[in-house]
């Protein structure tokens, strides 16, 4: 202290600045390192599911021909094509996303155009309960509730109590309030002007809407679109309780066919052992999930990010 | 103001009031989309209401008149213990209590026993809330005929009971102890890893580095990618890290556990850390970036340095965000399902976890599980178990309302 002291002021405040803070390099590089560890986890998911997948590949009995070109899945007798499953896959996520996209729109323009502050305040709950749900409430909905249903409307004999319609109907309505609300930001941000610009015309609301407002934010609802699609594709718990147990190549609504998902979630139910081709398999097919769903989402945020820019 | 006319006049008047009626219908049209999203939600809460209580036929071997005087669920426990001294054999009675003594069991346990035991209830329907009230003769007129010996019942599957007995293998005895307790165990690890983890990240993006900087960049778009990749694919990183590489670990023999694997609590509650933990950073961002930034320059000007800044000023003021962050975080981990199968939640326990080293089942395994039995009474608990999810779900969500609207400041 003296030392410094007896410095000259201008000395005095260079050694302040130039005093080394130990603690204060230690606090930033290790939230550098926490900040680093979520790359780190993208990381590990694609060595961890490309490792497995490769020692599934490497397997004599798979060839990626048979893999991605043949559409029976029969780990019991060596048959390994993907389609049987992403058939089901397709299906459902294709039901869903013709619920969810009308509805879902709507839901925004009305949300974003119509209502009164008040009946917003009202409604956008609603949705956020929605999205709030855990899924496998929305499977018990789907089989107890919505396959019932469904049964009755096209006969119970040609339906059975699983199948993919009713999975699909449902995975629709918990991708409502996603596109909804995703929708809605982007109707929101398109500028006051274009709005106050199409009044002027004369347009009605309904005309600011669906002929200025939705093609000014095409992309943000297409984005809302992808996000939709990604999520149907990756969601689990709907389709293992409601869609059926069982690999199926099937496009039609009325089957019971088993998703990427719910084989995954019914084979890895058991005490699987680890290192058989069973095993393995699941990583191939969590593999290409992962990486149908990161595209989708990469393909969204970049659609995001240049509206974004669009409008700034 | 003068009449105008012209040749188009009616036509044009036509014309804009059939653009204002398609505007009327189309108006209806987008609110009906609301008023499904408003039914359907109806509908499935309805729906499991429905399933959780109602009537119920069943049969007895023993009639419970027969046993004792009293009704059987107004004995105390000393009498418990002699109505089952008195109908059970020596031997049956004997090995319940080398499986546990008697006298350390509860009130509800015991009452179990003796209906489980002795008046051995069979259920041989079920019939939902709904039809129960409203076709009551109905029902009374079935069960006279499919089961001449049943007795009709109104049962709520949801009861103080239902929470404090373990699983069972008999939907009349089974509760959710050991589920609910392993729910709150997953979800205590898994913010225990998210919270310091994620704010740290949030931390480092808000405060430290470089907006600009490419290497940012790239976390933030990894982390929103992260926050979209399906939950089933953490649940195969889970088994592949947590349950697998890290075994020694995970499952205790590290320190000196040696009666499991790798599935356990631990694992699972990691599993779910890793994947609510972009959930609490976009979060955590969100709340830092609403901090001022007059608040951190008054603490730089007066020669606080970066770190002495964060922790006194920005992050008290970003806590209420942060919180309200992690308890949103919390109910996305109680309710999801898939990783847990995944990482290998085991459906029967009975035994509640005593560590993190333990076998673990959680509340909408079990939902799951019950949900896909194809009797009647078994989706009736799955109906009361989705009840216990969806209160514990509010109850987590109503904290974070309040906590949102009694600390948020507007600046």
């Amino acid at each position: 202290m003296k030392n410094s002291l007896s410095q000259s002021p201008a000395d005095w405040t260079q050694s302040l600045r130039r005093k080394l803070r130990l603690g204060e390099g230690m606090v930033e590089a290790s939230l550098f390192g926490v900040g680093f560890l979520t790359i780190f986890i993208t990381l590990a998911i694609t060595i961890v599911l490309g490792d497995q997948a490769l020692l599934f590949f490497a397997e004599p009995e798979v060839t990626l021909k048979e893999f991605f070109l043949t559409n029976t899945w029969q780990p019991q007798i060596g048959d390994f094509g993907i389609w049987a499953l992403v058939s089901a896959t397709l299906t459902t996520s294709a039901i869903a996303i013709s619920v969810a996209l009308p509805l879902g729109l709507s839901a925004a323009i009305y949300l974003s155009e119509y209502a009164s502050p008040r009946a917003r305040s009202l409604l956008k709950p609603i949705l956020e309960t929605l999205a709030g749900i855990p899924t496998v409430v929305y499977g018990y909905f789907a089989l107890l509730f919505v396959s019932p249903i469904v049964r009755n409307l096209f006969g119970a004999e040609k339906v059975g109590v699983y199948n993919m319609l009713s999975a699909g109907l449902v995975m629709g309505i918990m991708i409502l309030p996603l596109i909804a609300s995703m929708s809605e930001d982007a109707l929101s941000a398109v500028p006051n002007a274009l709005r106050e610009a199409a009044y002027a015309m004369g347009a009605t609301k309904l005309e600011v809407s669906a002929q200025v407002l939705v093609p000014a934010a095409f992309s943000g609802i297409g984005a809302a679109v992808i996000v939709g699609i990604s999520r149907a594709v990756g969601e689990t718990m709907i389709v293992a309780i409601a869609s059926g147990a069982g690999p199926k190549f099937s496009f039609s609504p009325l089957d019971a066919a088993e998703t990427m998902t719910g084989h995954i979630a019914r084979i890895s139910g058991g005490d699987l052992p680890y290192g058989t081709i069973d095993y393995t398999s699941l990583f191939a097919i969590a593999l290409m999930l992962f990486l149908v769903t990161l595209v989708l989402n990469l393909i969204s945020q970049w659609i995001v990010a240049k509206f974004r820019e669009q409008y700034e | 103001m003068a009449k105008l006319t012209y040749p188009e006049k009616n036509e044009l008047e036509r014309f804009v009031a059939a653009r204002y009626r398609a505007g009327w219908i189309w108006q209806f049209i987008f609110l009906s989309a609301l008023i499904f999203a408003i039914l359907s939600l109806s509908a499935l809460i309805l729906n499991v209401i429905d399933g959780a209580f109602g009537y119920v036929a069943y049969e007895f071997k023993k009639d419970p008149t027969t046993i004792s005087e009293k009704p059987l669920d107004e004995l105390d426990k000393e009498e418990l213990i002699a109505v089952l001294q008195t109908n059970l054999s020596r031997g049956a009675y004997n090995k319940l209590e080398n499986e546990k003594p008697m006298d350390s069991r509860n009130e509800g346990e015991l009452y179990n026993l003796v209906i489980e035991r002795i008046i051995q209830i069979k259920t041989r329907q079920t019939y939902p809330l709904f039809q129960s009230l409203f076709e009551k003769e109905a029902i009374e007129a079935e069960v006279k005929e499919l089961y001449p010996e049943a007795r009709l019942e109104f049962r709520s599957w949801l009861t103080p009971t239902f929470l404090a007995t373990p699983q069972s293998s008999r939907a009349e005895f089974a509760g959710v102890r050991t589920a609910l307790l392993g729910s709150i165990w997953l979800v205590t690890i898994a913010i225990g890893f998210a919270l310091p983890v994620g704010v740290g990240a949030a931390v480092y993006l808000q405060e430290y580095s470089n907006k600009k900087n490419i290497f940012n960049r790239i976390i933030q778009t990894n982390i929103n990618n992260l926050a979209g990749v399906p939950s089933i694919v953490y649940g195969m990183l889970g088994l592949a890290i947590f349950v697998r590489a890290f075994e020694a670990f995970t499952s205790g023999a590290m320190f000196g556990i040696t009666d499991t694997n790798g599935r356990t609590i631990l694992s699972a509650g990691l599993t779910m850390g890793v994947l609510v933990l972009p959930l609490v950073i976009i979060n955590a961002q969100e709340a830092i970036k609403a901090v001022p930034d007059s608040i951190r320059q008054a603490a730089f000007g007066v020669g606080a340095t970066r770190w002495q800044t964060v922790w006194s000023h920005v992050l008290p003021n970003a806590l209420p965000g942060i919180l309200t962050g992690s308890i949103l975080a919390m109910s996305r981990a109680i309710g999801e399902t898939a990783p847990l199968i995944v990482v290998g939640a085991s459906t029967f326990i009975t035994m509640d976890p005593q560590s993190p080293f333990t076998k673990f089942t959680a509340l909408p395994i079990q939902i799951y599980q019950w949900t896909s039995r194809a009797q009647g009474e078994f989706q009736a608990i799955a109906a009361a178990g989705i009840l216990v999810l969806l209160g514990l779900l509010i109850t987590l969500n109503a904290t974070a309302i309040i906590l949102r609207n009694r600390f948020q400041r507007r600046y």
